[in-house]
């Protein structure tokens, strides 16, 4: 893993830019690279206006989630039984997949399997083509993103209206989600007013207020949901033994998609099943504390296949792979398996705070998306995110299914350097090393030794005269390190290490160091 | 009680005074204390930043020095939490039995600082007199992967003549992160500025911790800023006594 140096990292956005900078975030054709987590965080960054409007929603969304998780007395006891039924289902995934489908057929359903993004945008694409529609309604939907689905509709002629308030802001804007559970988290009111203004709102005057910018899109939805017939959804949970699908939600835009149309598609990857309904009892209380830090969400529509003269008359489950099975095959990285995709720990995350959600150029952004894009992509299309995070443990002290994000950040941390150096042949010599891996090569040969390191103390005492102002190093020239010198004052080091104190002890008795 | 000193290379080299203040501390409360010469580096940085197979001999030559020691105490809660929680994962991943075996012997018998002092000692106590007005950032290791709990506060709260300010937002990470701070040296420094201004808010002489490489980054800022604060470790408070104050 190389750090992009300095000079060619793009300068930071202008102070007078206004608008919220957007990268790119389609996942990338497979086997190409995302870009550099580093550049794309230097640019987020420098807006203003992101910094704001996240800290405010983090800091929000944290104090909710503290409040409402402290008020049960067994959440410990809830996390560990989400973790255990989620490792157990994804230990025999295979069975209650098959369960699953078995369920869904038998209440009416029909399912379908996608081994890729291209296989599940065929099927929905063919199977919204069998109804006639030209339009779809969906419900929010991260699975969907993922596949981009959206896009596949577009190519063959079908328009997909987003219906989750902040996702038809983010769809109108042209832009991508920087949030999990809340799109458009990095756009303020006024943006949000003005993006109507030119939308679902042209020729209206419309004011900041939140509820009349809401009732505008409102009155918008409402005409859709009315007069479509298809619609498409992803899933909370998936329940093998009855077959009842699980979608949990806020604004009740899902409730109308759910029920309304006379076709309903539901897209999932295949780690969202659960084996029992009484497995919801735990997953529906650690959810909703944990995302918006509501003791129970406003909407939570379980169905099961089709029932006759009521909500949607054909039912179809997509069940999409993607990268998954990949991920189950590593013993420490399947854990991002276990996800809820709750996004406490994007709440959490100093870094995501700072960041936003762009920087992470992926649908699966924060300390989730570090240890999930590298898995479902391969950690050489993604090698710069395992390492977008100091490794503080917030988002573990968070996660409501108990993912070690930092072991498996390590994890794969360790995968990016072992393929780097099978590339560059970092094992023959140390000339083709890049050059962090030669001095991280350079320096484990010297600790390795008691009298090399001492050696190196000596030398490292001498040789800083150039660099050293009194008892600081004000400015580092070494590229690599050049960083920390940027805002940072460096000790210059003692005269004396520890070790050199130690043995001048008049009590030690001089001792060399062996090896 | 013998109580041998891991320094950690880190605190050997930049922060020798943090060393010698442990060795006062622990000589003082009648511990006799034991400095391993052929000790190095417990590999923390290597395994971090994915040179894992690289961190193999720093984990083994540690277990090599320190497996038939008492007790172990460093002042350092990274690194304490290295060996304790990292350690056991990287001898599985090398699918190295005995390794794993000894490490699981010996971790248990690691202890960072305050740890030590609070939990294993059972003193908060120890006898030291540090006049200035301090804040306390608790580090991300010390608070999350050592679980030390308020054992450093109640260290300084029983230090004569120390008045101790809370630190705002003081449980989020300061930025520093290893090589973090050098791969995303513009996130890390956004972190900091934040922390700074916590640190700075509480117009306090100094920030304590109980990790050097924490305050390094911290420090740095301090210095660079001219804020006129500084940055101490929790030893280097509490070996401060009135007849030998600490500079």
């Amino acid at each position: 893993m190389s750090t992009p140096s300095r000079s060619n990292i793009p300068p930071a956005v202008s102070p007078a830019s206004t608008a919220v900078e957007t990268i790119p975030v389609a996942l990338p054709p497979h086997g190409h690279a995302l870009p550099p987590f580093p550049v794309n965080a230097r640019r987020m960054l420098g807006n203003t206006q992101l910094r704001r409007n996240l800290g405010k929603a983090t800091t929000t969304i944290r104090a909710k989630r503290a409040a409402v998780v402290s008020e049960l007395p067994d959440w410990e006891e809830l996390r560990e039984a989400g973790r255990a039924i989620k490792e157990h289902t994804l230990a025999h995934l295979d069975e209650y997949l098959l369960q699953l489908e078995r369920s869904v057929q038998r209440a009416g359903g029909q399912v379908h399997w996608a081994r890729d993004a291209a296989e599940a945008n065929e099927i929905v694409t063919g199977l919204v083509k069998g109804t006639g529609a030209t339009r779809v309604v969906k419900v929010k939907s991260l699975t969907t993103d993922e596949i981009e689905l959206n896009g596949a509709l577009q190519a063959a002629g079908i328009e997909a209206v987003e219906t989750d308030l902040a996702e038809l802001i983010i769809q109108l804007a042209q832009e991508k989600s920087s949030h999990i559970l809340v799109p458009a988290i990095h756009k303020n009111r006024a943006e949000i007013r003005e993006l109507f203004e030119r939308t679902i709102a042209q020729g209206q005057q419309l004011s900041d207020v939140p509820s009349e910018l809401t009732a505008v899109a409102r009155a918008h939805l409402r005409r859709t949901f009315l007069s479509s017939t298809v619609a498409i959804s992803g899933a909370n949970f998936a329940v093998a033994e009855s077959g009842s699908i699980g979608v949990v939600e806020s604004e009740g835009n899902g409730r109308m998609c759910l029920t309304l149309p006379q076709t309903l598609i539901t897209v999932m990857g295949i780690e969202k099943v659960i084996p029992r309904f009484d497995d919801l009892a735990v997953f529906l209380q650690l959810l909703p504390r944990s995302s918006t830090g509501e003791r129970m969400n406003p909407y939570t529509s379980i169905w099961t296949g089709v029932t006759p003269g009521d909500g949607p008359q054909a039912f179809h489950l997509v069940l999409l792979d993607n990268g998954r099975t990949h991920v189950l095959a590593d013993a420490t990285g399947r854990q991002a398996l276990q996800c809820i995709r709750c996004s406490a720990c994007l709440n959490i995350c100093p870094v995501y705070e700072r960041t936003g959600g762009h920087a992470y150029a992926s649908v699966y952004p924060g300390p989730i998306g570090a240890i999930l894009t590298p898995q479902l992509l391969g950690v050489e299309q993604a090698s710069t995110l395992p390492f977008a995070s100091s490794l503080c443990g917030a988002c573990y002290e968070v996660c409501p299914v108990k993912i070690n994000i930092p072991e498996v950040l390590l994890h794969l941390r360790g995968q990016v350097v072992r393929a780097k150096q099978h590339h560059t042949g970092v094992r023959g010599t140390l000339a083709q090393a890049t050059p962090e891996a030669a001095s991280m090569r350079t320096a484990a040969a010297i600790l390795e030794s008691p009298s090399r390191y001492e050696q190196a103390q000596r030398l490292a005492q001498i040789g800083q005269w150039p660099l050293a102002r009194g008892k600081v190093i004000p400015s580092l020239p070494l590229g690599i390190l050049s960083g920390w010198t940027a805002m940072r004052d460096l000790p210059a080091l003692p005269s004396q290490t520890f070790r050199q104190w130690w043995r001048s002890r008049p009590e030690q008795r001089q001792e060399a160091p062996r090896d | 009680m013998r109580i041998s000193l891991f320094i950690t290379c880190f605190n050997d080299t930049l922060f020798p005074s943090v060393g010698r203040a442990t060795v006062a501390v622990l000589e003082r409360l009648g511990h006799t204390v034991d400095f391993p010469m052929a000790q190095t580096c417990c590999g923390q940085m290597h395994y971090n930043t994915g040179y894992q197979d690289e961190a193999l001999p720093l984990i083994r030559h540690f277990v090599d020095v320190f497996e038939s020691a008492e007790v172990i105490v460093t002042p350092s809660a990274s690194c304490a939490g290295m060996v304790r929680e990292i350690y056991p994962r990287a001898a599985r991943e090398a699918g190295d039995d005995d390794l794993l075996r000894r490490i699981q012997t010996l971790s248990p018998r690691v202890f960072e600082f305050s740890e030590l002092l609070v939990h294993r000692l059972g003193v908060e106590d120890v006898g030291a007199y540090f006049p200035h007005r301090l804040t306390y950032h608790p580090t991300c290791h010390s608070l999350r992967a050592l679980k030390v709990g308020d054992a450093p506060l109640r260290l300084l709260r029983a230090v004569r003549g120390a008045e101790l300010v809370d630190l705002e937002a003081a449980s989020e990470c300061c930025g520093f992160g290893g090589t973090f701070a050098i791969k995303n040296a513009d996130v890390s420094l956004a972190m900091l500025s934040d922390k700074l201004r916590h640190v700075q808010d509480t117009r306090a002489e100094a920030c304590v911790a109980v990790d050097t490489s924490c305050l390094m980054h911290i420090g740095g800022a301090l210095s660079r800023t001219r804020s006129g604060m500084r940055t101490l470790h929790l030893a280097e408070v509490l070996a401060s006594t009135a007849r030998d104050m600490a500079r």
